[in-house]
């Protein structure tokens, strides 16, 4: 990618940058808005959204490996289809598993397990970095989105356990006398949830940005 | 398990089950090409369209596949089916009717990742639906798809007009507007039984 990444850097250096992209910088759910499906879906529990985040990193990881391993033999005019079919077969693996770890999770999360297939982010790591890079950085770099995927499907599903069931991890916040806000675990309460935190986001890149020109001089960093 | 009739299906589809407000199915074109009504609404078209041949052939290749063990598989199948039937549509759409086919442009070949096509072929699987109870939930998960990107194209054009706090512009507020949509249609639930 262009953004990051001086050339001068060592090696190990540029790798954590790679890593840390994904995470704050580029975090896929709350800067670039991909892969939006299993984010509202199941992040009805805050357990719900780690074990999606966890599913989501690794086929991330494991496509961006294999895609990068492969990137010198792959026709570019069937580049999408084989893309696709890589992640595919990655998605069964995680299907396959998380029903042999936990049939209840599995339940849980249904078939968005396996609509992580049509997850654009997956795909668009392939496309954007993997097919450009050696193994080791598109591996960091995916590993770094699904990781800033999993933080940011955490903090909408937190938010709506919270609020919609008055629990965060299955334990009680509140007491028997809390009423919950059932509207949070519904639906509309993902949209609401996840509009929210865009809100707080751009307020505070606003703020930054006001603050950035207020010291004005170097203006050096300045977030996009 | 209680066979749900073909009107329940539909009934649910469009309005309380509706694929986006309800199942979160198919959010990357309702968030993105919902500018303005006369984009969303052919899209909205074209997607029902191949969401029909998506469960169709997802129908047709769960009667290959089940008798011969081979469900792991399916998604694999789904998938590369789906991406052929798009490539036919487009096609199609683009030897019958050129100007439709500049007018969706990029959309039309990503329909192939829209989680709706997907979902569609993978909750008639997973509901066990015979063959005319899943052609009714594609056409009715369609028209919903299609109801909900014109609903929310519409508000945004009126939105546009209005004086909206700047931080609030862009997905904050689509997503806003998004949730306030889909507590409306919740005021659905148990229309379709």
């Amino acid at each position: 990618m262009s953004a990051n990444s001086p050339v001068s850097s060592p090696a190990a250096l540029r790798n954590m940058q790679e890593f840390m992209e994904g995470i704050w910088e580029r975090n896929p759910v709350f800067v670039m808005v991909l892969g939006m499906c299993p984010t509202m879906a199941v992040t009805v529990s805050a357990m719900n959204s780690i074990s999606m985040g966890l599913a989501t990193t690794f086929v991330l990881a494991a496509s961006c490996w294999l895609v990068s391993v492969m990137r010198h033999m792959i026709p570019k005019e069937v580049r999408i289809a084989t893309y696709i079919v890589i992640i595919a077969t990655f998605v069964t693996v995680v299907e396959y598993a998380i029903q042999a770890i936990s049939l209840e999770m599995s339940e849980a999360l249904g078939a968005y397990i396996e609509l992580i297939v049509a997850n654009c982010l997956v795909l668009g790591r392939a496309e954007a970095h993997a097919a450009k890079n050696p193994p080791m950085p598109a591996m960091l770099n995916a590993t770094g989105m699904g990781l800033g995927f999993t933080v940011g499907l955490t903090m909408i599903g937190g938010v709506r356990e919270i609020l919609g069931n008055g629990t965060l991890l299955g334990i009680s916040l509140f007491g028997p006398n809390f009423q919950p806000w059932v509207v949070m675990v519904l639906p509309p309460g993902g949209f609401f949830v996840m509009g929210s935190w865009l809100l707080l986001f751009a307020i505070y890149r606003a703020r930054k940005d006001r603050n950035n020109a207020a010291l004005a001089a170097q203006g050096a960093s300045h977030g996009a | 398990m209680v066979r749900e009739s073909l009107g329940q299906i539909l009934v649910t589809t469009i309005l309380s089950g509706n694929f986006v407000l309800a199942m979160f199915l198919g959010m990357c074109p309702f968030l993105g090409v919902t500018h303005s009504v006369s984009v969303a609404f052919p899209l909205g078209l074209a997607t029902t369209f191949v969401i029909a041949i998506a469960s169709l052939s997802a129908f047709l290749l769960n009667m290959v596949l089940g008798p011969l063990h081979l469900e792991f598989l399916r998604l694999i199948c789904y998938i590369v089916v789906i991406a052929a039937a798009v490539q036919l549509v487009e096609m199609f759409v683009k030897k019958n009717s050129p100007s439709l086919f500049r007018a969706l442009g990029i959309y039309l070949p990503l329909i192939t990742t829209n989680c709706a096509v997907l979902g569609v072929a993978l909750f008639q699987t997973a509901r066990d639906y015979d063959f005319f109870q899943a052609i009714t939930f594609a056409l009715g998960g369609g028209a919903g798809f299609t109801l909900a990107l014109t609903l929310l194209a519409s508000v945004r054009e009126r939105v546009n007009l209005s004086d909206v706090p700047s931080v609030l512009k862009g997905t904050a507020m689509t997503l806003m507007l998004a949730g306030v949509l889909s507590l409306a249609f919740m005021g659905f639930a148990g229309i379709g039984g």
